[in-house]
């Protein structure tokens, strides 16, 4: 094992935190909204475990990078360039399949990466990954259940629940994709190795779309580049919904 | 909250005012004066079961309609915090709107029907869910004011005869009193705040008071068929005296955020022991329930869409759940 820079850490904290907070933002828009009363409860339920998560991941970001910034400090007060959640979670909700394919690609990758983060050397990372990994094995069960519900459903929802799919599988490929950052953390024994997550990655996504009787899409070209604060024209417009009263008011305590 | 009497007009012929001289109408009157719980199975008069339906589907059509203006800043609260507790609220209204909506059902009723008659406009929700939030602070005033108001009109609610109606009123007035103090944190951080955000907590209060004691519904003399309601245990409190209540329990809060009521009449009056206050607009009442809120109609627009859009979503979920039972059918057979 070798050391880590602080950095270093930093800089996987808020990849990590990131990811969770924009995927919570993104659910709290269906608020009020959703198909049927106990999926608006569902939806914000999730929404609210990963936004629980981003705070616990960011205040540590906080703490590590030793700066005196917050999780409020880091929410809201950071530009896109600086955000570093992979490009998936920032898509829009569009309809309730593109949500739900969204979803179940990233609870699975999400279960795998917290799981393997329970047995990180960083005990702090190893603990919030401990209380997430409850969380997210529900919200795989939920996404998980309702691609199955929606690609065995009717030929309608087949054809949504498809298109989703093959429209957001091209996101994919970034949640496995290292680099010598992560390389370095992958040596020291404080994060898992992306690579290695995607077997069991691939076998529960081939089962369940197997289930849902849908098309497993072909690997095409992958994008790339919100790990590296290379974000899609959609994170703009939720930073400037999501950071307006702090930006409007600096330094207001709320 | 939200059991303002909306849609019950003098002369409106389907609840009848009920004398109760049959047997069965003795009885069950006298399990009423005797403070008993009456149960689903139950015999009831139809006209209690009409009260109730109506009751109490309107309260979770206000749940359900309500979770519109606060998911309205979910995404722009001012801190995590703020956010996660804001999602945690909208997330037991919309838990409050399953418990209500279950208990209506063992009314006879189903949810669909109630729903369906929300969507068409016949059945009413609080008239406050009418009103804008158009900032931050709209968030703290709807917890304190409108949220208070809701459990000083539920409270009396758990001890309502109709059994299934008080057990969830006593598992909502828990939840509701963790959302009256949140919206109150958040009027205490912006009135010790800068400048700006102390305004934001006057224009908040400055816009949300009056509508906050509409909430309690016409004033007694205007209100014909509370007298049935309180013979039947349904309504303990009448509505002039709850608003009144509210007055006297928010004047003292409002002061402590240093804050001014919006209302020049206001005064405590000595030998009533209570706060006077001013007239309440009436007309503005009747219009708001009537149609002519601010946000009337796209609190309506976004229900209906989000019914219409989700239509595929259900009919996908009944399908599927259908193939699976003739799947196991065929495997059993």
């Amino acid at each position: 094992m070798t050391d880590i820079a602080k950095d270093q850490l930093f800089e996987y904290l808020l990849r990590l935190g990131d990811s969770s907070l924009i995927l919570g933002q993104r659910l709290s828009e269906w608020c009020g909204h959703g198909p049927e009363l106990e999926e608006d409860i569902a939806l914000i339920n999730i929404a609210l475990d990963l936004i629980g998560q981003a705070r616990s991941l960011l205040t540590y970001a906080g703490e590590v990078e030793g700066r005196g910034r917050d999780e409020d400090g880091l929410a809201f007060l950071r530009d896109g360039t600086d955000y570093r959640n992979l490009l998936l979670v920032e898509q829009p909700n569009q309809d309730f399949a593109y949500t739900i394919a969204r979803q179940f690609l990233f609870d699975a990758f999400h279960l795998e990466q917290q799981r393997a983060l329970m047995g990180s050397r960083d005990e702090t990372l190893a603990a919030i990954a401990g209380k997430s990994v409850k969380e997210v094995t529900y919200h795989l069960r939920h996404s998980s259940e309702w691609l199955v519900r929606l690609g065995d459903g009717t030929p309608l929802s087949h054809g949504k629940m498809q298109t989703a799919l093959d429209d957001l599988w091209m996101y994919s490929g970034e949640m496995f994709e290292m680099d010598a950052l992560e390389a370095a953390l992958a040596e020291a024994g404080v994060a898992p190795d992306r690579a290695a997550l995607r077997p069991a990655w691939e076998a529960r996504v081939a089962a369940v779309i197997e289930e849902a009787t849908l098309q497993r899409p072909d690997d095409g070209w992958m994008q790339s580049g919100g790990l590296r604060g290379r974000h899609s024209e959609h994170l703009g417009h939720i930073l400037a919904e999501m950071q307006h009263l702090q930006r409007a008011h600096p330094g207001a305590q709320w | 909250m939200y059991t303002q009497g909306l849609d019950v007009k003098p002369g409106d012929k389907a609840i009848p005012l009920e004398s109760g001289t049959s047997e069965a109408e003795q009885g069950f009157q006298g399990r009423i004066d005797r403070d008993d719980r009456i149960e689903p199975k139950d015999w009831m008069p139809e006209g209690y079961r009409k009260t109730l339906i109506r009751q109490i589907s309107q309260h979770a059509h206000s749940e359900v309609v309500g979770m519109l203006p606060e998911g309205n800043w979910i995404t722009r609260a001012p801190s995590l915090r703020r956010k996660a507790v804001l999602l945690a609220k909208v997330q037991d209204e919309a838990g409050h709107g399953l418990y209500l909506y279950s208990a209506a059902e063992t009314l006879g009723v189903s949810r669909a029907e109630l729903v369906e008659q929300l969507l068409s406009g016949k059945a009413k929700y609080s008239s406050i869910f009418n009103y804008p939030t158009t900032t931050w602070a709209d968030i703290g005033a709807i917890g304190w004011l409108v949220d208070g108001a809701a459990i000083m009109n539920q409270i009396p609610l758990c001890r309502c005869s109709y059994g299934p109606y008080a057990r969830a009123m006593i598992r909502i007035c828990k939840e509701e009193s963790f959302h009256q103090r949140q919206g109150y944190e958040i009027m205490l951080a912006l009135s010790r705040g800068s400048d700006a955000q102390k305004a934001m907590a006057q224009d908040a209060l400055d816009r949300w008071w009056w509508p906050s004691l509409m909430m309690f519904g016409p004033s007694d003399k205007d209100s014909p068929h509370s007298a049935q309601s309180m013979r039947w245990g349904i309504k303990r409190i009448s509505n002039d005296d709850l608003r009144q209540k509210f007055v006297d329990v928010t004047v003292p809060q409002a002061e402590y955020l240093g804050l001014k009521m919006p209302d020049p009449d206001l005064a405590w009056n000595e030998a009533r022991g209570h706060y006077d206050f001013g007239a309440i607009d009436w007309e503005e009442l009747k219009q708001v329930i009537s149609g002519n809120g601010p946000c009337n109609k796209s609190r309506m627009k976004a229900r209906r869409d989000a019914h219409a859009e989700g239509a595929w979503v259900r009919e996908a979920a009944l399908a599927h759940a259908e193939k699976r039972r003739a799947r196991a059918l065929k495997k059993a057979g």
